[in-house]
Parts: structure tokens; sequence; C-alpha cells
């Protein structure tokens, strides 16, 4: 099928980008969107002009590596997964697709459609953990777990990172992603001792890293690729009550 | 010429490990401080080392060429990790694991080194467990463990179908917190492209940022390379697509003995290829083999819907070949299976390159709820990627490249043949043998970085208290940057006409079908000579674009793609000294009139280690002898 492309380039963090239209024959349904970009890219490269830049890991839904807008979703159209799991079937011939990559205050733009999400890292270094020196774990089935949390806190635990959540969001806020970390580790007993001091410095890291704040709008719950619920982020706001 | 030495400790296998840590030389804390380690890769390994390293006190510095260390390939791993924690009371042991482990790899593992992986697993999960890893639990709040990977007791922790990704964010939760005590630096988006080496020792490495393209020198006392497999020297493979070789190669290249080079895995249930411009082939968890029938229509070329094909004429080859195991026999014996049927002539699919798994009589028998209880994301994401609804259409599968038992040749204390240098995780050769063994390799790279490296490193930084820091400005590290710039600028002038991934793609092809699953010497000459002409091709016509001072992947690619060509030579040499079956290396010369591997004891009980003779010159071979002193050596059999 054909497909037209409107592709932000950007060529670094300090020029200013803007969008470029390209027409693309060869796709087929049976492609995923990034293996559509590869193809793009080959082209470019033939022609010689430079190939769009975007990231990419695993390419199964799981590093969290990619993420950019398809038409103003982020991640693309599709409930509950990633760019890289976005598939061709979900286009059709003649269309006309729009990618740009994730926009956040604290998301600078690296190149064309790759992004710096080290705010996100901050995040996690100011407290995303349990205090455990290697060797000094008591033995596994020393402390049981409800298998109720235990469930609850994967399902939580399962964010991959990927900063759909703040493009999402319209004050690009990260709190579906730090709420994620806070209240898996809420939801065991191994987390409980640095509770307090986990929620405050996870927060006070958010608000360094300047991502906006939530206002319970909720799009975040709706574009997170892993289905992590806004609930946490109720959990959130009670351990970080509880803190003070 | 570099001389093997395992420094296999004294004493009963048993006590092998308690006996070094009772006389390794230790730093005192005060003395930690003053030494730097660098620690590429952040996977269950990497991470693993670097917090556990920190914690000690040392001075540690982390690479990996992701934006997070959250984000290595550890994280797409999914059917579970390995203890020998006997939780079910189905009579597991460590012994028993070891046991497993050195049959699974077809006798050419190191004894001494997979009892001491087994000895450490379970402080893994305790320390998993207690770093919040929400593992799966019984309603009694205690671990759960299955069954997993053909052995006959369930000792596999597992977190859903996600296990890699909650051990690695465990392990990256540890890794901050070294980040915020100051005692870990992190540098993401960098990749090593050299390492240094100071009076024979291994001293630094120097790297290309990523995003800016500027090269970076960093020194240490000592280097540990966590950098993974290289499965994706297949191009398509279940591995993440930026996976690749170059690090173990770079180290190879600066005299550290490669081992076994050839021993690679194929898994034999991954989603076949659907397009040309097709970048990975996805995992299907092995769990699916145990309700799930593999077939092929009897029939060639047989055209009709998998439904409409009645039983008596599907050829269940599995349970045909192997009555007692059926489909669930090791990955080795299944995947050749399956190529075996294809390449007669009977797969399915729009390419022929693709059996059938069906689950039509689970579902009849436990009912659709029971099967979507059990496989209900991995059936969701076969659907994602190929548009088939598995409840009601067979899934089709074929086997793809996965894991490397090959790696950097290391010592029993994890050391390479270069002094200062190690490899842990994926990367080294230690544990596997020429097979692994499903739901161990999380295992052996979660234990090489938090309990096996940082007790052995010691013994050898205890002779550096006193040298202080390592200086940049050395002539040293002058040629290292220099190198790696030379060779930056030969790829971006040649400005040829084929792009990297093209090239990458032929050789993936060419390996893949000439030393992939099944090897025979007539191949691996041709392919040799193949490999040879490409590379040249490669040198005289790829096209780089871009410049070397920005973010650039199709720079980045092209070294990696460089240093395939290279190892690909090497894997081809390897398969085709080892005229024996074993394991996962599978020589068509070598089998039985049924069609079985046969093992050549006499011959090959050795660990092949290379060693770089230079640009053109043969490898030379070092064997290291197995003994093999506690268990029987025997033959493997399925039937
Ligand atoms: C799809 C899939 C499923 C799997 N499932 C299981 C399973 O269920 N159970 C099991 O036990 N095993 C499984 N495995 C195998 C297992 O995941 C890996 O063997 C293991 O995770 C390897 O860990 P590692 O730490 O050695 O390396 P990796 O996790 O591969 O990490 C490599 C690291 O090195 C870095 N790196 C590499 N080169 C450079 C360089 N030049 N410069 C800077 N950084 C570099 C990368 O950035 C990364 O951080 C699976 C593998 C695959 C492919
Ligand atoms: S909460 Fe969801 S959208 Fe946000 S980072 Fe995690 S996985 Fe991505
Ligand atoms: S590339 Fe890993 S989640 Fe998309």
């Amino acid at each position: 099928m054909k497909i037209t492309l409107d592709i932000w380039r950007q060529k670094s963090r300090n020029e200013k980008g803007r969008f470029v239209r390209y027409e693309l024959e060869e796709v087929s349904p049976e492609m995923s969107f990034l293996e559509m970009l590869d193809l793009l890219n080959t082209n470019l490269i033939k022609r010689g002009e430079d190939p769009v830049a975007f990231d990419h890991d695993c390419r199964e839904g799981i590093c969290g590596t990619c993420g950019m807008y398809v038409n103003g979703h982020p991640h693309g159209p599709v409930k509950s997964i990633t760019t890289c799991h976005l598939s061709m079937r979900e286009f059709k011939d003649g269309d006309t697709i729009t990618v740009e990559p994730f926009r956040a205050r604290s998301f600078p733009v690296i190149k064309d459609l790759v992004i710096d999400r080290m705010s996100l890292e901050h995040i996690q270094v100011a407290g995303g953990f349990i205090s455990v020196k290697t060797g000094s774990a008591p033995e596994a089935n020393t402390i049981p777990v409800p298998k109720k949390n235990a469930d609850e806190a994967f399902d939580a635990a399962s964010c991959i990172g990927c900063g759909a959540c703040v493009a999402a969001c319209k004050n690009a806020s990260a709190m579906l992603f730090l709420s994620a970390k806070v209240s898996q580790m809420a939801l065991l007993p191994h987390g409980k001792p640095e509770a307090k001091q986990r929620a405050r410095e996870m927060v006070a890291a958010m608000d360094d890293m300047g991502f906006g704040r939530c206002s319970n709008t909720g799009a975040c719950e709706a574009k997170c690729p892993k289905n992590i619920k806004i609930t946490n982020i109720a959990r959130l706001n009670r351990e970080y009550y509880k803190a003070y | 010429m570099t001389k093997l030495n395992s420094k296999i400790p004294e004493g009963p296998l048993t006590e092998k490990w308690s006996r070094y840590r009772r006389d390794v030389r230790l730093v005192n804390a005060a003395n930690k401080k003053k030494l730097d380690i660098i620690v590429v890769g952040t996977g269950l390994a990497g991470a693993g080392a670097s917090s556990a390293l920190g914690e000690l006190g040392y001075n540690v510095k982390n690479f990996c060429f992701q934006d997070s260390p959250r984000r290595a390939h550890s994280v797409a791993a999914q059917g579970g990790i390995n203890a020998a924690k006997n939780y079910m009371n189905d009579g597991d042991s460590i012994y028993r694991l070891f046991l497993d482990m050195i049959k699974g790899g077809d006798y050419r593992a190191r004894e001494a080194n997979v009892y001491r992986a087994a000895e450490v697993s379970n402080a893994v999960i305790d320390h998993y467990t207690a770093q919040g890893v929400p593992f799966a639990r019984d309603y009694g709040g205690t671990l759960d463990n299955r069954s997993f990977g053909g052995v006959q007791v369930s000792r596999t922790f597992y977190a859903r179908g996600q296990t890699g990704q909650q051990c690695l964010l465990g392990a990256y939760s540890a890794l901050n917190r070294q980040i915020k005590a100051g005692k870990v630096k992190m540098f993401p988006r960098r990749e090593m492209l050299e390492l240094v080496i100071v009076d024979g020792k291994a001293r630094g490495i120097i790297t290309r940022n990523l995003e800016t393209g500027e090269l970076e020198r960093h020194s240490a006392h000592a280097v540990v390379l966590a950098t993974g497999g290289y499965g994706t020297i297949y191009y398509l493979s279940t591995l993440a697509v930026n996976s690749n070789a170059s690090a173990a190669w770079i180290a190879h290249k600066k005299g550290a003995l490669f081992a076994n080079p050839s021993f690679v895995q194929i898994h034999p249930t991954s989603v076949p290829q659907l397009n040309e411009y097709q970048a990975k082939l996805t995992l299907m968890s092995e769990s699916l083999r145990n309700d799930g029938r593999i077939w092929v229509p009897a029939k060639k070329g047989d055209e009709r819907l998998p439904g409409d094909i009645p039983d008596e004429e599907r050829d269940y080859f599995l349970e045909r070949r192997y009555p007692a195991f059926g489909n669930l026999v090791p990955r080795d014996v299944a995947s050749r299976a399956a190529k075996e049927r294809c390449d007669a002539g009977y797969g399915v699919g729009k390419t022929g390159l693709a059996v059938y798994l069906d689950f039509r009589d689970a579902i009849n028998k436990q009912g659709k709820k029971a099967i979507e209880d059990k496989y209900g994301n991995l059936f969701e994401m076969y659907q994602v990627i190929s548009g088939f609804n598995p409840y009601e259409t067979p899934m089709m599968i074929y086997p793809a490249g996965h894991y490397t038992m090959g790696g950097l040749w290391v010592d029993y204390e994890l050391m390479t043949t270069i002094p200062g240098l190690y490899a842990i995780g994926e990367a080294n050769f230690s544990d596997h043998g020429a097979n692994r063994l499903g739901a161990c390799s999380l295992m052996q790279a979660a234990g090489d970085g938090y309990f096996i490296l940082p007790n052995t490193i010691s013994n050898y930084l205890a002779d550096d208290i006193k040298r202080g820091k390592i200086a940049t400005d050395t002539p040293e590290f002058d040629e290292a940057e220099r190198s790696v710039k030379e060779r930056i600028e030969r790829l971006l002038a040649i400005e040829g006409t084929q792009t990297v991934t093209s090239f990458h793609k032929r050789l993936g092809r060419l390996m893949w079908d000439l030393c992939g699953m099944s090897r025979n010497e007539e191949d691996l000459k041709k392919a040799l000579s193949l490999v040879r002409e490409m590379e040249e091709e490669f040198w005289k016509d790829v096209t780089v674009p871009g410049s070397a001072d920005q973010f650039n992947q199709e720079l980045e690619k092209a070294g990696r793609v460089a240093d395939f060509f290279e190892l690909a030579r090497l894997m081809i040499e390897d398969a085709m000294h080892r005229n024996e079956s074993c394991g996962a290396h599978f020589r068509e010369e070598k089998q039985t009139a049924e069609g079985e591997a046969m093992r050549d004891d006499k011959n090959f009980a050795y660990v092949a280690a290379w060693e770089y003779a230079g640009k053109g010159v043969p490898e030379k071979l070092h064997k290291e002898m197995l003994s093999f002193e506690e268990v029987e050596v025997k033959e493997r059999s399925y039937k």
C-alpha cells in the first residue's frame, strides 16, 4: 500500500525542527510500524539523505525504548501496545500518518524522534529501591506476601518506563510512572520500612525535573501501553500524605 | 603464547567454592575506596555486579548503549529463573541442578563452575525477593515454582511471562541505590569501542558518546564485560535488535581467548518471519509446548486450512520420533526436527518455513478458560504480531537464534586471559556447555554479577592498592583512541551504495543457512569463502550516512556489522573443527541412522578456546580438556 508520512525532523537539541513529508509505495500490511520506518530509512539512505532517527531495541513491547506520537497518539491509535507492536494492518492504502517525538518539557529532543528521558532516571535514583545489601537478604520464604498483593505489585511493576504517560498528559506529569514504582513497593512488606522516605524523595525529584502536577484527567492511563492503573496514583497520594 | 589455566580450586566439587573463599585475598574497606572498576553492561550480570561492587566500596563506572540501564536485553526474558530451593519437595537439590546443567550442556561445560552456579542460585532468589521482585506466589503467600525446560523437578521462579523484566528492574533498583550513594557513576548511551591495555593489564576503555559522537577515555584498575550474547549475528533472532558482539570481539582482538564460538542455541518456538523487512523474531515461550501439539501436514504442499486437515493426515512429528518426551524434547532436538520437516517440503505458511503449534486438543480437554489462564498474554502477543487468533487456528512457529553458549573464555575467577579483564553473564562461555537449559541463564548472569565476581575480583585487585589512579593521558590511551577514530573515519569514507542493514541481513541469512541449526563440512567451507567475499564487499561498498560527531545510528550499526563479519569467520572455523554433534552443535556427518546426534568424547571432550593471531591469519586453537570427576558421562536420549 501507499503511505504518506509527515515526520518531525530535527537535527539536534539546539536546532529547530519541522515536519517533512515522505511518500512510501511498497508498504505491506504485515510490516510493523517500525519496519515501515526501516523501509523509509533504507530509501532515504539510498537517496543520500539523512535517515530518520528513532529509538528502539527489543521490538517486542518490553524494553520501553520506543515511543513516538503516531497521528497524535503516544504509541499510536491502538490501545495497550507500544509503538514497536503497532502493525501496518491498522492503516489503509493512501493514509497520511503524522509522526512526532514525545513532547514534554522534561523530554528534550535529541534528534528527530529520539528524546532524552534522563528525567525519569532521576526519579528512580531518588528512591525507587529497597535498601538491601547483596548477601544480606533473608531466605525468600521467610516473609510471606499475600498472593493478591504480589499480583497487584506485579501489575504496577510492569511499567516499562517509556514515558507515554507524560506525553499523554496535558501537564506533562510523571505521576503514573512514579506511582507505579511507589505502589509496587508499598504493596510488599519488604518495601514498608522506607515507604515514607521513598514517597517524599521521588515526588521531590519529579518536581525538580520540571514535570507538571497531576490534575486527574486520566489521559495517562488511557495511553499507557502496559495498562498501569490510575489507582496507583491514588495509592501514591496516600503514601505521600502519610509521609508528612 | 597464551596458556590456559582454569584455576579450579583443589578439593571435592562441593567444597571448592567455600575453600576458594576461605583462601582468597581480600582488599580492606579503606583500600577499596582507592580502586576503580569499569563495568560494561547493565543486564542482570552487569547491573548486579555494579551494585554489589558499589556496596563493597569500590568506585564503579557502569556503561550501556541504551538510554537507560533498565532496558538491557535481560528485560526480555520471559519464562523464569532457576534455583535449587526444593520448595516443591520434589527431590531437587544443588547437586541435581548441577547435574541437569551438565547433562543439558551435553558434557561440554566445566564441572566446578557449573556446580558453583547452582550453589549460588538460591541466594539470587533471596536477593531479588528482598529487592521487591514480585515473583509468582501461592495463596499462602509463599513463592510458587513451575516446571520448565524439560527437567523432572519444578524449580523455576517466575513473574508471569516477564521474569527477565522483573529481575532486571530489581537489579536496576539496587543499581540506582548505588548511583544515589555516589558509588556507581552511570554512563548511558555510551558504546565501548576499544579496550585499553597497559603493561599487559586491562586498564580502561574508549567509549563513544552516542548522542554527541565524542570519544571518551575511561580508566580503571579492572574492567568487567557484561555485554550479553551475539545471537543477532543471524540478523533475525529473538534478541533485542541492538544486541551485538563488539565488546567481546574487541577484547578478543586484544588477546582474550574466545571459547566455543559456534555453540548457539536455536529456540524452537518463535513467531516465523512474516515479511522481508522483518527486523526480529519474537519468542513464544517454551511453556506453550506443555499443552500445544506440534505438527505439519502429512502430505507435501497440502494447501488446506489447518482446521480442515483431519488427524490422520497430520504428522505430529515430535510425538512420532520421540514417543517418550513428545513435544517436550529439548530445544535443539525440537528445532532440528522442525527444520527437517520444512526442508523436506512439509512446512506451512506463506514461506513454508513454519510448523503448527496447535491448542485444539488442550482447549477441548481443559476448556478455553484454563488455557487462557495459562497462556493468555502469550496468545494476545501472538495475535498482535501475526493477526491470527490462536484460540481458533493453530499458531505458526519456527526456530530462531536465541542464546550463545560461546563467549569469552574465563577461568574459575571469571577472568579472561587478559589480566584484569573479566567477563560475566552471557558474554562468557562458562556454564552452559554446548546447550543451555531453560531458565538457567538469568540464574547464571545474576549469580556471576552478585555473588561470584565480587568475591573473586579482590584476589586480583589486592596487588593494586598502592597504584593510585590510572592516568588516561598516556600513549596507550592515545593509541586506543586513535585506532577507534581511524576505523570510524574509514567506515564513513567508503561512501558505497549498499546499506549496513542489507549487509547484516545477507550475512545473517548466510550464517543461518550454512552455520545454523545443522552444519556440514562442505557448507561450512562454502560459508567461509562467502563470508570473506561479503566482508570485502562491505568494506568497499557500504554506505554510512552522516558524520562522526552526531547521533548516528547507521554508524553504530556499521561498526557492529563489521565485527560480526570477523566473528562469523571464527564461528565457522570452530564449527568446522568440531567434527562431532553435541548439544546445539549438530554436524550432519555425525548422526545415527535415525538422525540423532553422535557426540565424540574421545576426541572432543574439551573447550575450544581461540586465540586471535592478527588480521587474515588463522586463529590458534587452545584446548581446555574437560575431566568429569563427579558425573558419569552418558549419551543423551529422548526416545
Ligand atoms: C527472548 C528471550 C527470552 C529469554 N528468556 C529467558 C528465560 O526465561 N530464562 C533465562 O534464564 N534466560 C532467558 N533468556 C536468556 C537471558 O535473557 C540472557 O542470557 C541474559 O539476560 C543475559 O544477561 P546479561 O546480563 O549477560 O546481558 P544483557 O542483558 O544482554 O545485557 C547486555 C548489556 O551490555 C551492554 N552492552 C553491550 N555491548 C556494549 C558496548 N559495546 N558498550 C556499552 N554497553 C554495551 C548493553 O547495553 C546491555 O546493558 C532469554 C533470552 C531471550 C532472547
Ligand atoms: S506508566 Fe505506562 S506509559 Fe508511563 S512509563 Fe510506565 S508503561 Fe509507560
Ligand atoms: S522497542 Fe522495546 S518496547 Fe518497543
